[in-house]
């Protein structure tokens, strides 16, 4: 419902940011993030606000959960992810 | 019940002219009817392509007309003048004539237009021409009342004779298609700075007369060489369905393989747009028989248009007339881009 | 590539996610039953899941319903009708550009547009407020989204807008309609999928509550496609497990309180009231208005709207024929609706699912009634 985009914060004026979404710059208002945000800064961005400071360490945190879940995979389970892979993978060369 | 409805295209509404469903049912349903394809085995309005071909002596005369609005006039990339040279230019080179014998240029200007943006635009006129290496031999111009037009239209007329006459079908399975470069760069740039939607960055059109570039294509791939489209209004997706449909083959797209720049894909992303739905005005898509893409490839990267060029997609006959998106995570079914492209917030 | 950009990227590994969609099919295994049915309650996920062809590894037995997720497809015909009669009044309207085709009782903005009609399409409500302090007459902001959305709009009125421009909102607020999914008789929705930046504004901790009453597990997930994989697979889990509880999949954007600043910004500007949505169910307290201290900005107030002339000459309504509501609530599916693909199509809807490019109707119906192509890729 909400398309929300990630970028990277390049310089700060009062409670206007201009930001880089990895190829495209905006300026993103400030005034509903709930965190000071400062240059280099990722934020989330939703119709040209910052709704959210995203610290670097929570995309570790983020990914870190994910390695839990796959833990729970056997390891046949994971050959037969491989197989699949590799199915797609000369699907593609065809 | 149905019949209590309002019959929905009582009125021709914009999506009528964005290049996809909508605009080839209208164009069958009101111009085309039941005419004829020439007794000659030329290409008539009935094949809706790209232009016309005509039998002359030993060869064919290809023709093409088109007109020309665009707000802004003025875009990163280009302009209206621009625009209305390459546009023409393209529609002679996807039928395979890349020589082109002479240019119309007709302009409709609304009272209080400044002469200096007229001024601009003529001299861009002149600079895509001096690159198409093409001349205009005639126009028009008109004036109209203040609100009776919006700014200034241009309409072109091209003419030009090939030996051989490229379609946009015959495609059959496993013949592969190019794009000639990166997609979306042209819808992109004009609907960012249309909506002053303030996206700063190198998001510029790609309008450019193609003749050059597929002048070497055509030399590479000869007869393997079998169909061209310009992937114009309704971007990459209208192009191969159409594709698709003359041809009665399905197009299998890899994702993967499809050259979008950088700023196309983080504007697409910002703004809830597909860069495959997007427009493009200097990007050919190409069919090639089996075993001729390498070559074809190699002769349309030598062109500073090509550089990016690549093979993105096969034919196959499975589901026929349908484009199929492969992910990277999975296979779906490529929706067709239907109405003008606007931002989205969901 | 910058760092954030291999962030990104780190969250659509193929690879990854084959080994996610081995883990689904397990877990589905595991509890035994088909089909496991979940919902999501965001059309950002809908999307994102047929844009990276998401559904083609889902396994078989696991259904993932599209639910109410969709605040432009849920904004109700009359609130459409007054858009519409501010602009045939003269009226210059700015919206999202999500709103333009959507249909009210008799003409969508679109359809005010062509007739001659003043709207502009904005990528965000500070351009309308641009707009508008450029301009010399009234310019009223057709305001449509979930919280999120709902929240910028708040910021501008709280910041001194320009006397001219006003609000008509047509904001919605998503947790009172999980309810109403929930407690739907015949649902056969066994968790949640919460959206990931409405949960970034109110926090995940809103839905304790729901999960207490309803003993329903919801787990808070993204819109990367590892992070919708990773996000069914916890759901899964918590199924699997009979635990009913709220997990957050998406703490680089969700917190357990959320985003307290905007939170009160939402609730300054806005209060929530009962409401239609469209297809739906009436929805206590799931539609936002303005409160009285800005009513000088809403324009309900501001003009007398009056939508009772376009449905004196409305065409007959076939919204009583439209099943949306099923459809959302996961008992129905467009093949089934008597309209699908006839009288409802994407240039012409009727009901919800068919309006936004979202929409549940409209996906099937562009990406030929059927998204996956799974036994394609197995013969293949």
């Amino acid at each position: 419902m909400c398309l929300g985009v990630p970028g990277k914060v390049l310089t700060v004026d009062g409670s206007v940011a201009t930001v880089d979404f990895f190829g495209v710059r905006r300026d993103v208002r400030l005034d509903i993030v709930d965190e000071p945000v400062e240059p280099g800064d990722y934020v989330m961005n939703h119709v040209g606000f910052a709704i959210r400071r995203i610290p670097p360490a929570e995309v570790k945190e983020t990914l870190a959960l994910y390695e839990q879940l796959l833990a729970a995979i056997s390891s046949e389970d994971l050959l037969a992810a491989d197989i699949r892979g590799e199915i797609a993978a000369t699907r593609e060369k065809k | 019940m149905s019949a209590l409805r309002i019959a929905p295209d009582a009125k021709v509404m914009l999506k009528h002219g964005a290049g996809g469903r909508a605009m080839r049912e209208l164009i069958q349903q009101v111009f085309i009817g039941d005419a004829q394809p020439p007794a000659d085995g030329g290409i008539g309005l009935a094949a809706m392509d790209d232009g016309a071909a005509i039998r002359a002596g030993g060869q064919w005369l290809v023709m093409t007309t088109d007109s020309y609005v665009i707000k802004p006039a003025f875009f990163p990339g280009g302009d209206i003048g621009r625009l209305a040279v390459s546009g023409t230019v393209n529609d002679l080179s996807m039928m395979g004539a890349t020589d082109v014998a002479a240019l119309t240029c007709a302009v409709i200007i609304e009272e209080g237009f400044p002469r200096a943006d007229l001024e601009r635009i003529a001299a861009s006129i002149s600079a895509a021409c001096a690159e198409a290496g093409a001349t205009i031999v005639t126009g028009d111009t008109k004036v109209m009342g203040r609100g009776e037009i919006d700014g200034i239209a241009l309409n072109t007329a091209g003419v030009a004779f090939t030996r051989r006459v490229i379609p946009d079908c015959g495609l059959r399975p496993g013949d592969k298609l190019i794009v000639t470069g990166t997609i979306g760069d042209h819808g992109l740039a004009v609907m960012a700075r249309r909506h002053s939607l303030d996206l700063q960055g190198d998001l510029r059109s790609d309008v450019a007369p193609l003749n050059g570039l597929i002048r070497r294509a055509i030399e590479a791939g000869g007869e393997q060489l079998i169909a061209m489209k310009d992937p114009t209004r309704g971007g990459l997706a209208s192009t191969l369905h159409e594709m698709a449909h003359k041809s009665n083959v399905g197009i299998v797209l890899e994702a993967s393989r499809v050259p979008i720049s950088a700023s196309v894909q983080a504007a697409g992303e910002l703004l809830g747009i597909d860069p495959m739905h997007a427009a493009n005005e200097g990007k050919a898509v190409i069919a090639v028989r089996p075993g001729a893409e390498d070559r074809v490839l190699a002769a349309l990267r030598s062109h500073s248009y090509g550089r990016h060029a690549a093979v993105v997609a096969v034919c196959v006959a499975e589901r026929p007339g349908f484009v199929i998106l492969d992910t990277g995570f999975g296979r779906r079914l490529l929706a067709e881009p239907e109405g003008e492209l606007l931002p989205r917030i969901c | 590539m910058n760092d954030a950009g291999r962030n990104a990227m780190q969250f659509r590994d193929p690879a990854r996610a084959a080994q996610m969609a081995s883990l689904l099919e397990r877990l589905v295994g595991e509890i035994g039953r088909e089909p496991v049915s979940v919902m999501h309650v965001c059309g950002s996920h809908e999307q994102a899941i047929a844009r990276f062809g998401l559904r083609a590894i889902f396994p078989r037995a696991l259904e993932v319903i599209m639910g109410p997720g969709c605040p432009v497809c849920v904004t109700d015909m009359p609130e459409v009708d007054e858009a519409v009669a501010l602009a045939e009044d003269g009226i210059r309207i700015a919206t999202y550009g999500d709103m333009l085709r959507v249909p009210g009782t008799a003409r969508s903005l679109a359809d005010a547009q062509a007739a001659g009609a003043k709207v502009d399409v904005v990528y965000s409500v500070t351009q309308a407020q641009q707009l508008a302090a450029k301009l010399d007459e009234e310019l009223v902001f057709f305001a449509s989204g979930f919280e999120t959305t709902a929240v910028a709009t708040a910021a501008v009125l709280l910041g001194s807008p320009p006397p001219n421009f006003s609000i008509l909102s047509a904001h919605k607020y998503i947790p009172p309609v999980m309810e109403i999914v929930a407690e739907m008789p015949h649902t056969r929705v066994e968790g949640f999928l919460a959206a990931g930046h409405a949960a970034t504004i109110t926090g995940c901790a809103i839905f304790e509550r729901f999960v207490e009453r309803h003993r329903i597990p919801v787990v808070v997930a993204g819109f990367e496609p590892l992070d919708i994989l990773a996000g069914l697979a916890k759901l899964l889990e918590l199924v699997r497990d009979r635990r009913p509880e709220v997990a957050n999949m998406y703490p680089r954007c969700v917190t357990r309180e959320g985003n307290r600043r905007a939170q009160e910004v939402l609730w300054k500007v806005f209060r929530p009231v009962g409401g239609r949505w469209r297809g739906i169910a009436h929805v206590p307290n799931g539609n936002l208005r303005l409160r009285d201290e800005f009513a000088r900005f809403d324009a309900r107030r501001r003009f007398k709207i009056d939508v009772s002339r376009l449905w004196d000459y409305a065409p007959p309504s076939l919204a009583h024929s439209c099943i949306c509501g099923d459809i959302m609530a996961g008992i129905a599916s467009p093949s089934s609706c008597s309209l699908f693909g006839k009288q409802c199509e994407p240039d012409n809807p009727v009901g919800a699912c068919m309006v936004s490019t979202e929409g549940t109707c409209r996906i099937w119906h562009q990406y030929g009634g059927q998204l996956d192509l799974r036994d394609k890729d197995e013969r293949a």
